[in-house]
């Protein structure tokens, strides 16, 4: 056994550990069509601990005011929760307090970046944003692989500001093709978005190579971390990345709350998205001065509870401890690789042998539709998703119109593998795998 | 196996699914719709061919992808469709649609429907529904272009 093998062995969960994990969500011990549910569905949202509930539940209870405002007791214990929170990520992500802006999610963290720059790109935000600004001639660059919330804001800001839109393509193996990483940015490139891990391969991509490309050429660098920051320990200052996003839902945290984080420079840069309440320093009918970030991106009261829920899921992360949960989830992903591969007629999309993945697959059952095949799994308690996964390009690359995603998390184990695996390799049976 | 599933997937539909009944677009179609399901990327095109000077369907041609239930729906309604007026084929898509919403209380009438009346088991899958349908709101669509170009 090699010192890497035996650190993993381990560094596994023992039984009671899972189960003391597990004890933590409540919605784990549904059954569903008369069996106990196996939730494989946590690549789109992950279930809740009670300690982000309870942390909700807390703050509506003891601490509710709206922040950045009023004087009142409660407004200054609303406000030191919510900036705790925002410290928590901060910490979590490798950040400065400053440098975390709150989202409603991933997307509209995105949108952020992509409606900011266009406003800079119509002379707002002064000499600080004319950097920023990008126009006919430049170049934004995204890969093929790209959810559909890391593609359409570029090609709308493109469209907008008369940029053109670029893509790296990926080989069959769902890899980036490394060739076309030089060729594809270059020096017209003003912004290269790129998601982390893949919500359709389970890949983690060469973040490492792309950011340096796109340092090399003078692009801003966006990255799409809905599939790392659950699952991986995220150091986006060692990442060296300009932006980031993701999002709370699928990482322990309530719905309705995301991050994205951004260079303090680059934040400050920036004129707003939206605009409103909150986030100005002095206003007069005719034009208003902004506050520096974070606080000039959340115009209107914040998603004050969902940051605290947030933070609280952070800190189960955290308590449990974020190499642990790589570790258990690539162990999975792995087994779910290896066994989904040995069913006839079943093909995993984007199999590279040695690559880094999380515990997410996404598979085509030659003949049978994924409809079918997640109703077939549905009927036994288990969750999967069908369909495009928000992916359409990619899919129709890979030769496929949908395929059928399991997705694990910390609170997943061995024997819902075994049984996701029984469950495909029957529905290939009872649908008749065409080939 | 829940009997709910056994009756969803049942072999007639299975079977449909497999060999499709009206399969492949032909020039000369009366009218047609091309329909999708943006939640799963399902799509079909169906064309009604109507006797020249009448209002009868002569028959039914499709193409399309998707899931089994889409698939069969499609077949199972061409199949249905041949040698209706268009009034009795629209008023037997109210019928397949009443019965596909009432989340099981409603057993589509076999006698009116035929074998498409083996769809009745989606209707205890809400999110499937539309799958069954697809084909359904093709025609009705297809039928209305019809009737505006016979005006």
């Amino acid at each position: 056994m090699t010192d890497t093998a035996a650190t993993t062995q381990a560094n596994a969960f023992s039984d009671a550990e899972l189960a003391a994990i597990r004890a933590d969500f409540p919605i784990l011990s549904t059954v569903v069509n008369d069996s106990p549910l196996i939730y494989l569905d946590s690549g789109a949202t992950s279930q809740k601990p009670v300690q982000v509930l309870d942390a909700e539940r807390s703050f509506y209870e003891h601490d509710n005011a709206a922040v950045h405002r009023g004087a009142h007791m409660l407004a200054a214990l609303a406000t030191e929760t919510f900036e705790d929170a925002r410290a928590t990520v901060a910490r979590f992500v490798g950040a400065h307090d400053d440098e975390i802006v709150w989202t409603s999610n991933a997307t509209e963290g995105i949108n952020l970046v992509a409606y900011a720059i266009s406003n800079a790109s119509l002379g707002r935000g002064g000499d600080a944003a004319r950097a920023l600004a990008i126009g006919p001639g430049d170049e934004i660059v995204v890969t093929e692989m790209e959810h559909h919330a890391n593609l359409l804001p570029w090609q709308e800001l493109a469209a907008r500001t008369g940029a053109t839109l670029r893509f790296i393509p990926i080989l069959d193996d769902g890899s980036l093709d490394p060739q076309s990483i030089d060729a594809v940015i270059g020096e017209r490139t003003r912004v290269l978005a790129f998601t982390h891990v893949s919500n359709v391969l389970g890949i983690v991509n060469p973040v490492a190579d792309l950011v340096a490309r796109a340092k090399a050429v003078g692009a801003l660098t966006v990255l799409d971390a809905c599939q790392s920051a659950p699952h991986l320990a995220l150091d986006l200052a060692a990442l060296d990345v300009d932006f980031a996003v993701f999002s709370g839902h699928k990482m322990l945290g309530p719905t309705g709350i995301g991050v994205l984080y951004g260079r303090s420079r680059l934040l400050n840069a920036l004129p707003p998205f939206l605009t409103g309440g909150s986030m100005i320093t002095t206003v007069t009918m005719q034009s208003a001065e902004y506050l520096p970030a974070p606080q000039r991106f959340e115009a209107g009261t914040q998603r004050i509870s969902q940051a605290v829920g947030l933070a609280a899921a952070i800190r189960y992360l955290e308590g449990v401890g974020l190499q642990r949960i790589a570790d258990h989830e690539s162990k999975l992903g792995e087994k779910l690789v290896a066994g989904l591969s040995s069913i006839a007629g079943v093909r995993v999309l984007g199999q590279q042998a040695g690559a880094h993945r999380v515990g997410l697959a996404s598979f085509d059952v030659a003949g049978v539709h994924s409809h079918d095949v997640g109703q077939f799994l549905d009927d036994r308690g288990i969750a999967v998703r069908v369909g495009h996964h928000c992916a359409q390009p990619l899919h129709r690359r890979l030769g496929v119109t949908s395929s059928t995603r399991a997705s694990a998390y910390l609170y997943s184990t061995e024997a819902e593998i075994d049984l996701l695996l029984a469950g495909v390799a029957d529905a290939t049976t009872f649908f008749g795998v065409r080939s | 196996m829940s009997s709910e599933l056994q009756a969803l997937y049942q072999e007639l539909i299975l079977d449909h699914s497999r060999h499709p009944q009206g399969f492949g677009l032909a020039p000369d179609a009366t009218a047609s719709s091309h329909q999708v399901n943006p939640t799963c990327g399902d799509e079909v095109t169906l064309q009604l061919h109507v006797e020249p000077g009448s209002d009868i369907v002569t028959r039914v041609t499709w193409e399309g992808h998707g899931c089994a239930i889409s698939q069969a729906s499609a077949s199972l309604f061409t199949e249905m469709a041949g040698s209706l007026t268009l009034d009795d084929l629209s008023s037997r898509i109210e019928l397949f649609r009443t019965a596909m919403r009432s989340r099981g209380a409603i057993e589509p009438d076999e006698e009116i429907l035929g074998d498409a009346a083996a769809l009745g088991g989606v209707s205890k899958y809400i999110a499937r529904v539309k799958c069954a349908m697809l084909a359904w709101v093709a025609a009705e669509h297809a039928i209305a272009q019809v009737r505006v170009d016979a005006r």
